[in-house]
């Protein structure tokens, strides 16, 4: 296949150092692989994901996204806007939406990017990653590149929220998408059948601000892996990463589990599977290591 | 009562169905609620909720102003779209709620110690900023938050966390010099600057 490129609005949490700086990595190798150029958006800014609306109220919060938009139109006419994050690709997309459904918006919105010399129009198509593999690659094409199988992993694929509604993947149902599983067996791991927290919400922000109840949610998600014997965790979006991550600590303390489950991205398993290092692969970025894949890894 | 909450209610006087369709982010939706209740049903924090969204838009239809601008119920939305997705008659309902909670907080009378509402605010500030999210002082005024006390014990809590997200490289003490930010945080504070007036021309803000 022929190098395809995208306008890329990597967001906050992709820089260097920052809490998915991992999945950036395994992002760049699978890239690399599938011969995708992604070509940053000039001087991206936050998007204030789905928790800036306190402070911010509709119109700044839409200017926001509108810049990037704006930047990407300029700099990268000919591409779609392609963000690997959840919350950046929802909250430009919704951008996107409102600004079209509303003239007044529209022109306000433009109002105010005009005092940086910018001016929007919202016509580029804005994807997340997974829809680009999907729709502009497929599942055959995604397998070819496959040099290592993960063979005899299983693997629970948890979507979470936000790639999941309220867009979704075309042709997915919001209660069941199958695209994590099959995407999980292309990779020539297996997915856990009936793994009913697929869909489950973490707490998203408010693991930050209601630590407890999103803990709560975040217990249930892991124990379902556990129930369906699955070895990992795998999904699309940096916080549920990183809540169902990171936590595990406090949640054996509170609820007497033991919970071990490393929590890795869809790009790292590829990075992995096409033959990518531990290293390319960002399994150095694992705070619960994923020793199978690293074993793989350094086969 | 501050002034911009005091304006709003002689403005509209009884009808606060009209007050939320005019001035909360897709307020226009709430007659169309038919009180199923799925929203509530499928919501991963409802039993926390001291009024869920099918009952606030029914609060909101009564009349029932302070009930519903002061509740804590709208802050514990997770964003996670459920709600949305499931009504029958399309609601936008996350929009709604975040759009509810960011007027009781323009206003001036959400409840102040809430802690998402906090957390929120602390989270526009620190992207407002510098144009993008600075993860180490975000976590760290989250920690202190509710004092020096509270934040000390938390901090320790997270400790280990932390060296977790350090020693992998998610997390960097740089950020707290410095840190990552947009080249032109200046321009962008013009385009939020411009995009707050134009809004505070049709809805008014406490204290401005």
């Amino acid at each position: 296949m022929a190098k395809k490129s995208y306008s890329f609005y990597p967001g906050c949490s992709s820089q260097k150092a920052a809490s998915a700086s991992n999945y950036m990595v395994s992002v760049d190798s699978m890239c690399k692989t599938l011969d995708i150029e992604l070509n940053e958006i000039p001087d991206w800014n936050c998007c204030s994901a789905s928790i800036g609306y306190a402070g911010g109220g509709e119109l700044p919060r839409l200017a926001l996204s509108a810049r990037n938009m704006a930047i990407s139109e300029k700099e990268h006419p000919d591409q779609d806007i392609v963000a690997t994050c959840a919350a950046c690709w929802l909250a430009t997309k919704e951008t996107q939406e409102r600004l079209h459904d509303d003239d007044n918006l529209m022109a306000e919105t433009n109002q105010a990017l005009a005092e940086a010399g910018l001016k929007v129009e919202g016509n580029q198509k804005i994807r997340h990653m997974v829809e680009v593999l999907i729709e502009d690659f497929g599942y055959e094409e995604m397998g070819k590149h496959v040099k290592k199988p993960l063979d005899g992993l299983k693997i629970a694929g948890y979507v979470g929220c936000q790639t999941n509604r309220p867009f979704g993947i075309d042709g997915e149902s919001y209660e069941n998408p199958k695209y994590l599983d099959k995407l999980v067996e292309t990779m020539g791991a297996e997915p856990i059948e009936n793994y009913d927290k697929k869909v489950s919400c973490c707490g998203g922000a408010l693991a930050f601000s209601e630590p407890e109840k999103s803990q709560a949610l975040i217990k249930d998600i892991i124990e379902s892996a556990y129930d369906g014997g699955a070895d990992m965790i795998v999904t699309p979006c940096p916080v549920c990463q990183m809540n169902v991550e990171v936590y595990q600590d406090h949640i054996n303390q509170k609820y007497k589990t033991k919970f071990k489950m490393p929590v890795v991205y869809y790009s790292t398993l590829m990075s992995v599977a096409y033959g990518g290092s531990g290293k390319e692969a960002g399994l150095d970025g694992q705070i619960i290591k994923a020793k199978q894949l690293e074993e793989i890894a350094s086969k | 009562m501050t002034d911009a909450n005091q304006q709003m209610v002689e403005q509209y006087r009884n009808n606060f169905l009209r007050e939320v369709e005019d001035n909360v982010e897709e307020g226009e939706w709430v007659k169309m609620c038919m009180q199923c209740g799925v929203c509530s049903g499928s919501c991963p924090l409802g039993p926390h909720w001291d009024h869920p969204p099918q009952e606030l838009f029914m609060m909101i239809r009564a009349g029932k102003r302070d009930e519903v601008l002061q509740s804590s119920s709208m802050w514990m939305c997770t964003s996670c779209y459920n709600c949305i997705v499931r009504c029958p008659r399309e609601l936008p309902i996350t929009h709604i709620m975040h759009g509810l909670a960011h007027y009781a907080m323009r206003l001036g009378i959400a409840p102040k110690e809430q802690p998402t509402n906090k957390f929120a605010n602390l989270f526009w500030k620190n992207l407002s900023k510098t144009g993008r999210v600075n993860e180490l002082k975000l976590g760290l005024s989250l920690y202190f938050m509710n004092g020096i006390g509270e934040g000390i014990k938390t901090s320790l809590k997270m400790q280990k966390i932390g060296l977790g997200m350090l020693m992998t490289k998610r997390l960097t003490p740089m950020e707290l010099i410095g840190g990552h930010k947009c080249k032109g945080a200046g321009d962008l504070k013009k385009i939020l600057k411009k995009a707050e007036e134009l809004e505070a021309a049709r809805i008014p803000v406490a204290g401005k």
